[in-house]
């Protein structure tokens, strides 16, 4: 019962917790560089007034492109929801390993992609090519990261890697510190933040995921920046649930447990925003095909996690 | 029985096409019959799968065949597992050409052949001897060469045959040779003689390589793949189908029959090499597939690519059951064997759906279609449907096979040995690669075929395909839905094929309906029909809340482009600025693609010209060498035609004597 209300609430946590993650990120981004900056409810306020707007849409556009940021959307609403943050105790938590979060993450880049290319622009295409380009390296990344985590705890399952982190079988491990760095990697990349993407550009060649929504208005670009907003704060969950769940109460906690984990995650969340806002102020950035060797990167990390494991072992 | 009389009827119908093809609605008649005949042989090897849990095999002695034994035939649950995931997709090509074979140039040249072709494959899957085997295998090949030459006035399609043909001879040969080597000195070429005498040391090693070449070419597997995305475009459609989705999984039969019923002690050695195959087919099928501008030949290369995910799974299934570790082999074989349905069904969806296009339009240039799913909606969405599965996307079919194929990899390093310690994360990083970049490729294919403005005018006025087709096509689009959303249904059943051949039945779903979690109950789980159902809810949700507290208005107004639209179709993407980031990564090294670009002077006027060269590694540098090489040694034999007749019998002579001393050295030894 618990673990269906949860469930629940936990669907609207997400949502609504994830424009406050990116108004942090804006905020902390914008006072580093000397600017007083927007409030961090700034996001809620577009959001809001984008949903207000009428929609215009291309001559050219099929019914894809309107039901594209509806897919989107629910796609990263689903992956965010499945993830244990609060508690692992959630009915929908089986539904999706790991493997699988990665998959729908998968569908919403796809249809991104192919609403990039719906309306037949020469932006549209660029940005769903290179979208399409970057993904097809962060993916496998983020895999070999799965396996070096499955390695270790025997499973793909978020909620029992979260218990098998907190029953404080795992040491110090090296292969730990390289899947954080390589999945910290990856996170960048598949939310398009500074040095893979910039996502405050407009009118610029180097733009990747605006250039993909560039046709959009109204509530269809609601939507699609709301997607962006919560995949951002997914990964933020994912890193801190798989790599400091301490906080997230299990099956059987009271409400007080539940309370605790819920100050835990946005404390979390919050840091790792700021951390973001400040690592993003620090570097510039990359050219788009040095990208394919920052991912590349990503991926030895990954598989050198792997390796040290077995390194681990037989000592 | 029931199946014998169907293939017989399958038999029956390629003759009639021939005596009839005069008649006035024959190509209709006979597609009609041969879905008839492919309904019947489904529902009944499915029902004999339902039952199969009683043990019995019937099999049939027919006198015919070699000389000193009969031509057996028997149906045992994994030859009805693959009699039901190729005739399912056979259906619905006969319904496909009853509204097809219109189309067709020359449609005689293709009715009579399609049942032949159908009663080949369904031949290898029941046969029970080797000698039916082969000669099943070779129906199935030449019929099949025929229909790819049946556009014989394009140099192309010659250009395939030819090539096909060789790859088909070598396929056999090696075939051929490895059931010899089965069957011993005694000739006792009955699988069951087989079976009972155990194949050990060298013989065995001769048998799997033999076996892997056969099937493997027969497959696609890197380097025999080469045939495969010249031949399978070749033919009409319908037929690439089912070459694409359907023969190859024939040739997959064949290497199950023989690794895991026929001669079951290969070693993991096998395994690996089987998984590192698959691993670099998947890889370099995936990004052929991504540099192909022909549709039909992008999705001959996904073939390809998926073939190594299947002989990944293979490999892995090889090495746990060599390791002991039965469930795992289990859960590896049930990956392989779900793919192998769900890549039936899709390939032959997309390539039902690519003949529709190309009969709309009459190309198959991805940069001289677009815009095609405001004219094509049906066709559209179905090619859509294909191209999610195929990528892997939840809660398509695709994603579920490969979960299970991730979860057996992830569990690859159960085996204790450093090779396959090693080679699993490589392998892991190629599997993920090929399916990272296969969403690429079908966002590519999907994206510039259906999406975007009209590149040309036959894609300006296309029209959606005939009522016949567009049912043909969206059947197997449910289906592929269906085999998504219920995965547990399937791998329970599919579990029950594999337990005769590993003798552990794998609990797919140990937490209970509807939880995929086939490994243990912590080890990971995924539930497509709770994702789906979810999924629906939150999607309800956020269409009344965005209806409820946002504007409804939609205005139409011409694309904005960060305004500077251009007007001129081609000034969108092409297929081939898709794929150029991809290209200059890692095509520069693969394909050693060059891109030139000339520049007019300043103050000149003229065009820009752009030019894009690059070399196919696989042709230029294995085959053609391997022609060089033959045709360097022809040139040296020749001579033996030039010689005086005093040479010819000394030449003999020496002949003589060598197989006599060899004589002699066997009997002293």
């Amino acid at each position: 019962m618990t673990a269906l209300l949860w469930g629940i609430i936990h669907t609207w946590l997400v949502v609504g917790f994830a424009p406050l993650t990116v108004g942090m990120v804006r905020l902390t981004k914008a006072r580093l560089q000397g600017r007083r900056g927007a409030s961090p409810l700034q996001p809620y306020r577009d959001l809001w007034r984008l949903l207000q707007k009428e929609s215009v849409v291309a001559d050219s556009a099929s019914w894809l492109f309107r039901s594209a940021p509806y897919i989107v959307f629910v796609s990263v609403w689903l992956a965010a929801t499945i993830l244990p943050t609060v508690t692992t105790d959630m009915v929908m938590t089986p539904a999706a390993d790991l493997i699988a979060l990665v998959a729908l993450l998968g569908v919403t880049r796809f249809f991104t992609a192919l609403a990039g290319l719906d309306v037949g622009t020469s932006f549209g295409g660029l940005g769903a090519s290179r979208e399409m380009f970057i993904a097809s390296l962060a993916e496998p990344a983020m895999l070999m990261v799965i396996f070096s985590l499955s390695l270790l705890a025997h499973t793909t399952s978020p909620a029992q890697l979260v218990t098998f982190v907190l029953s404080g079988h795992v040491g110090l491990e090296v292969s730990v510190g390289l899947a954080l760095g390589a999945l910290l990697m990856v996170a960048i990349a598949e939310n398009g933040r500074i040095p893979i993407d910039n996502p405050s550009t407009h009118l610029e060649l180097t733009m990747v995921h605006e250039a993909m929504v560039l046709e959009y208005s109204g509530r269809h670009l609601a939507l699609m920046e709301a997607a962006a907003m919560v995949r951002l704060l997914l990964f933020l969950s994912l890193i801190t649930c798989v790599f400091a769940p301490w906080g997230i109460a299990g099956p059987g906690d009271g409400p007080l447990f539940l309370l605790l984990g819920l100050a835990a995650w946005s404390a979390k969340v919050l840091t790792l925003a700021v951390f973001l806002a400040i690592f993003e102020t620090m570097v510039a950035k990359m050219r788009i095909f040095r990208i394919a060797d920052f991912l590349g990167g990503a991926l030895l990390l990954a598989l050198l996690a792997i390796i040290f494991l077995y390194v681990s072992e037989a000592v | 029985m029931i199946i014998g009389s169907a293939m017989v009827v399958l038999l029956a119908l390629g003759f009639l096409a021939v005596a009839g093809r005069r008649l006035p609605f024959i190509h209709e008649l006979v597609n009609a019959g041969c879905l008839l005949v492919t309904l019947v042989l489904t529902i009944e090897s499915a029902t004999y799968l339902m039952g199969a849990a009683q043990g019995q095999n019937p099999s049939i002695l027919l006198p015919f065949g070699l000389p000193w034994m009969s031509a057996h035939f028997r149906l045992d649950s994994l030859s009805a597992f693959f009699l039901v995931a190729i005739n399912i997709p056979s259906a619905l090509a006969s319904l496909y050409a009853i509204g097809y074979s219109h189309h067709l140039p020359e449609a005689e040249r293709v009715t009579p052949l399609f049942p032949l072709f159908l009663f080949g494959m369904n031949g290898v899957l029941v046969a029970d001897d080797a000698f039916v085997f082969l000669v099943a295998w070779e129906f199935m090949s030449l019929t099949s060469w025929l229909l790819v030459l049946s556009d014989h006035k394009s140099e192309q399609a010659r250009k395939a045959g030819t090539v096909y043909l060789v790859m088909a001879a070598f396929g056999t040969f090696c075939l051929l040779a490895a059931f010899g080597l089965m069957a011993g000195a005694g000739g006792a070429y009955d699988f069951a003689s087989i079976r009972a005498g155990h194949a050990v040391g060298l013989t065995a090693t001769l048998v799997v390589l033999l076996a892997l070449l056969g099937t493997g070419s027969k497959a696609g597997l890197v380097p025999l793949h080469v045939w495969l995305p010249m031949a399978h475009p070749a033919a009409p459609s319908h037929v690439s189908a089912l070459m694409s989705g359907v023969m190859t999984k024939v040739a997959i039969y064949g290497l199950i029959r023989i690794l895991f019923d026929l001669c079951p002690t290969v070693g993991w050695e096998w395994g690996f090499v089987m998984m590192l195959a698959g691993g670099v087919t998947a890889v370099l099928g995936v990004f052929y597939a991504l540099m192909q501008r022909d549709l039909k030949t992008l999705l001959a290369y996904s073939t390809v690519e998926n073939i190594g995910v299947v002989f990944i799974a293979l490999g892995l299934a090889a090495a746990f059951r060599d390791h002991g570790e039965m469930g795992l082999a289990a859960l590896a074989l049930v990956a392989a064997l779900y793919h192998v349905l769900n890549h039936a069904l899709f390939k032959s969806l997309l390539f039902m759906s690519a003949g529709a296009v190309i009969a709309a339009t009459g190309q198959r240039d991805l940069d001289k279609l677009g815009g095609l799913f405001n004219r094509m909606p049906i066709t559209g969405l179905c090619f859509l449907v294909g191209a999610c599965a195929i990528s892997a996307l939840p809660p398509l079919n695709g994603f579920v096979s490969e979960w299970l194929v991730f979860q057996a990899l992830f569990h690859g390093p159960t085996v204790a040995h450093w090779a396959m310690r090693f080679g699993v994360p490589v392998v892991g990083v190629m599997m993920a690669l090929a399916a990272a970049f296969a969403a690429s490729c079908f966002v590519r294919a999907f994206g510039i075929a259906f999406l975007g403005r009209p590149r040309s005018d036959a894609a300006r006025i296309a029209e959606d395909a005939p009522l016949t087709m567009q049912v043909a096509m969206v059947l197997p689009a449910f289906l592929c839905l269906c085999l998504g959303v219920f995965p547990v249904m399937v791998s329970t059943g599919i579990a029950s094929v594999v337990e005769p051949l590993i003798k552990v039945k794998l609990p797919p779903a140990i937490l209970g309906w509807p939880w995929l979690s086939p490994v243990s109950a912590t080890a990971g789980s995924y539930s497509a029909t709770m994702i789906m159902l979810t999924g629906m809810a939150l999607g309800i949700t956020t269409i009344l809340v965005v209806h409820h507290f946002g504007s409804r208005k939609l205005r139409r107004a011409p694309a904005w482009d960060c305004g500077h639209a251009e007007d001129l179709p081609n000034a969108q993407y092409s297929a081939d600025s898709f794929s150029q980031p991809a290209r200059r990564v890692f095509g520069s090294t693969i394909f050693a693609a060059r891109e030139t670009v000339d520049m007019p002077p300043p103050g000149d006027t003229g065009p820009a010209r752009f030019s894009l060269r690059m070399v196919d590694p696989i042709w230029d540098g294995l085959y053609m060498n391997i022609v060089k090489a033959v045709t360097v040694i022809s040139g040296l034999v020749n001579r033996l035609q030039f010689l005086t007749v005093r040479q010819y019998l000394l030449m003999m002579f020496w002949t003589l004597v060598l197989l006599l001393l060899i004589v002699a050295a066997r009997q002293s030894s």
